[in-house]
């Protein structure tokens, strides 16, 4: 008989006000007993519309049922059967827009809590020792995959299941790509990732650091080197800026050299050699999963932090959970606010940002509501420093001059759903394929470009 | 070999020495302009530092010991390993049908102007080079440099040796008795490039500046070298590090380059301290 209550098992969680002073883990997982009552919530019902709102096709009722009997181990093989990085998209993925977005507990209540109960099967699995790192014999084919982000990790974990024989490039120092330098600690723990990243070296992939492709090797002379088919994982690219007066000032920070300061080079610690400005008062602008991340960082570094928003709240595309989060912790929300010049004082370091008020039009292409400028509405904010969280651009830099190769209109690598491109030994996907996105939608793209991949190099035999 | 050994290790002077790393890819495709990124350990910074010639599996850089990272560098020798050391990043200098060519190079930035000087005398281009120095002593690379161009001029500030002035004085002196350049190419601290592009500006000369704003992945990812380039920003680690210099907002590097003064100040301090203390134990 499923457990009717009517809300998720609720999830322990750091104090708000202690953890906005330590770079620790908000989140602190189910335990046995938790995962076990939010497991028996799941109704197991007939269509499963959970199951095609994972964009890696996790057989999501079976694991759970798995938890509910208390069988972990064989809930974690059919999870990582289904997904190389449980432990990560367990805490990362935006579960409200896909599978507990049409779960059918949702109708009446809270849907069943899948992210959370996917963590700690994950979880468990890592404090048991248990990796399900099972290959089929080598296959003799080598394959290059290009950047050890989600799309590239999980690509390269496909693909050595499958016995062949995987290089993963990666341009810095150490593996992960934006789940290193990108997402905080205090939401994916860096040991977590290089957890994932050893497993896959325990599958036989073999992870070249400080690689530039496009610099030091080219694409072309990758396929000289013996690899029969390329995956483009290279991420999404250079920072976004407004091109309004003053972005130039020091303390305007892009938020990916923010969080790559605090999350890569460490700079969050007190003994860590990587210089980082401490700013009283921040104001970081955009409303997406990086500025929860930037602002959220902000606020642990000591900070008064804004978030400048031009539209409203209910168009924040941000996780539920990192808005809900960022506000416990104190981050101040201005909506409906749009910077239009940031001004220095005369050592060229940010002293304020001018803003306007905004008011919500009608729909633009992207189906929200377009804001408008509300005339007379010019505001100045004190601050010392401004984050832009605005998105990125592409990044050709990987790819650049392959011949053939052909972009996307936005100069992304143009490929298809399996990751196919113009060329047929080169795939991609991920952010270098459809711009700036989420970790499990970059994830389902190195999965079916595994499949594709497979398809490819099967066939030229 | 091992995996980024230092193989050579040449002090050039007490500020500044040049280090010849293994690193066979890297050296294959590195071309004057461009640059690497080292990390000497585990935890360390990631430091930028432009290419100053590459064969034979090596590549060479030249360091001054200005900073944390590179006191720390300095502590290695000849077979101690870096931790990390990526690159070639950044595009090349265009080296091609040029003409007559100035290039300027200031106190360290001869390094750098070293390579551009070979590469455009290769290409077939003459090749006027002046390297400015604040005095005798620490005059760097002059033998290399000679090899590297059509003729060299040597400036010290305080005139000690060769020609008695900046950089900037040498080149108007040669504009002036009458020498056509067709391209100038200015490399080294700011002040120096933002005041050649003054002077090339006034007699119409194109002019190439080599940037070196602060940087961390030299991949485009971060957005930290970002310079405003003719009102536009420009990533210098995969736009440049080469601009032109007529359009390069000098201000507002200069300003953005001294972000992290204080840091650095400190981060010098602590080093010292320790070598010190070593030096105490010897």
């Amino acid at each position: 008989m499923a457990n009717m209550q009517m809300n998720k098992t609720p999830m322990p969680e750091q104090d708000p006000q202690v953890r906005a002073g330590n770079f620790q883990e908000v989140a602190l997982g189910y335990t046995l007993e938790q995962a076990q009552n939010e497991a028996k919530r799941c109704l197991n019902c007939k269509h499963k519309p959970c199951i095609g709102g994972c964009p890696v096709g996790i057989p999501i009722p079976v694991f759970i049922g798995k938890v509910a009997e208390g069988d972990l181990a064989g809930a974690y093989q059919l999870l990582s059967d289904a997904n190389a990085l449980p432990a990560i998209s367990g805490r990362v993925c935006p579960q409200e827009t896909q599978c507990e977005g049409v779960c059918v507990r949702g109708i009446k209540g809270e849907p069943v809590a899948i992210g959370r109960i996917e963590r700690f099967v994950a979880d468990w699995a890592a404090e048991h020792g248990l990796a399900n790192v099972a290959t089929a014999p080598k296959n003799g084919h080598k394959v290059a995959v290009i950047g050890s982000g989600p799309a590239g990790l999980t690509c390269a974990g496909e693909l050595a299941r499958m016995g062949y024989e995987v290089s993963v490039f990666e341009a810095f120092h150490t593996a992960g790509g934006v789940l290193t330098y990108g997402i905080p600690e205090f939401r994916l723990p860096k040991a977590i990732v290089a957890r994932e990243v050893s497993n896959l070296e325990k599958m036989g992939v073999d992870i070249e650091l400080n690689m530039v492709i496009g610099k030091v090797l080219t694409i072309p002379e990758l396929f000289e080197r013996g690899y029969e088919a390329v995956f483009i994982g290279s991420g999404a690219g250079l920072p976004m800026f407004m091109k309004i007066p003053g972005e130039g000032l020091v303390g305007v920070y892009s938020a990916n050299e923010y969080l790559t300061r605090i999350n890569l080079m460490k700079a969050y610690r007190p003994d860590s050699e990587t210089p980082i400005l401490h700013g009283k008062k921040v104001a970081v602008v955009g409303g997406g999963n990086v500025a929860m991340d930037a602002a959220r960082c902000a606020r642990r570094m000591g900070a008064e932090v804004h978030i400048v928003y031009r539209r409203s709240e209910a168009e924040l595309p941000a996780r539920l959970e990192e808005i809900h989060h960022a506000k416990e912790e104190g981050i101040i929300f201005d909506f409906l606010t749009n910077p239009i010049s940031i001004e220095g004082d005369e050592t060229g370091h940010v002293q304020s940002v001018t803003c306007v008020r905004m008011e919500l039009g009608e729909p633009d292409d992207s189906g929200r509501r377009r804001p408008v400028v509300i005339p007379g509405s010019e505001f100045q904010m004190e601050v010392d420093t401004v984050i832009m969280a605005l998105g990125t651009s592409p990044n050709p830099m990987s790819y650049e001059g392959t011949p053939g190769l052909e972009k996307t209109r936005k100069g992304c690598v143009a490929a298809d759903e399996g990751g196919c491109t113009s060329c047929p030994n080169i795939f991609a996907g991920g952010d270098a394929a459809i711009g700036a996105a989420t970790v499990i939608l970059a994830m389902g793209a190195g999965k079916s470009a595994a499949k594709s991949i497979d398809r490819y190099i099967s066939s030229k035999e | 070999m091992k995996k980024y050994e230092i193989v050579n290790k040449r002090v050039l002077t007490p500020e500044i020495s040049q280090i010849s790393v293994y690193a066979p890819l890297v050296a294959d495709k590195a071309r004057a302009g461009q640059f690497i990124i080292l990390r000497v350990d585990e935890e360390g910074e990631r430091i930028p530092l432009t290419i100053s010639s590459a064969r034979d599996g090596l590549v060479t850089v030249i360091y001054q010991k200005i900073g944390g990272t590179t006191l720390a560098l300095d502590g290695l020798n000849e077979g101690d390993c870096l931790h990390d050391f990526v690159g070639p990043l950044g595009r090349p200098t265009e080296v091609e049908d040029l003409g007559r060519v100035a290039v300027l190079g200031g106190g360290l930035g001869c390094a750098i102007a070293l390579p551009v000087a070979r590469a455009l005398h290769q290409a077939g281009n003459r090749v006027d080079l002046i390297g400015g120095f604040k005095t005798k002593d620490i005059v760097i690379l002059e033998e290399e440099m000679g090899q590297a161009c059509t003729d060299l001029y040597i400036c010290t500030d305080d005139g000690s040796y060769g020609y008695h002035g900046f950089v900037t004085g040498k080149l108007e002196e040669l504009i002036n008795s009458g020498v056509h350049y067709d391209h100038v190419f200015a490399i080294g601290p700011l002040m120096m490039m933002k005041f050649a592009c003054k002077l090339t500006e006034r007699h119409n000369i194109p002019t190439t500046v080599s940037m070196n704003p602060i940087m961390i992945d030299g991949t485009g990812m971060c957005g930290c070298c970002r310079l405003n380039v003719g009102g536009e920003v420009k990533f210098a680690c995969v736009d440049g590090p080469d601009f032109d210099g007529h359009q390069v907002d000098f201000d507002e590097v200069i300003a953005r380059n001294n972000t992290y003064k204080d840091f650095e100040a400190r981060s010098r301090e602590k080093h010292l301290c320790r070598l010190g203390g070593g030096a105490m134990n010897g």
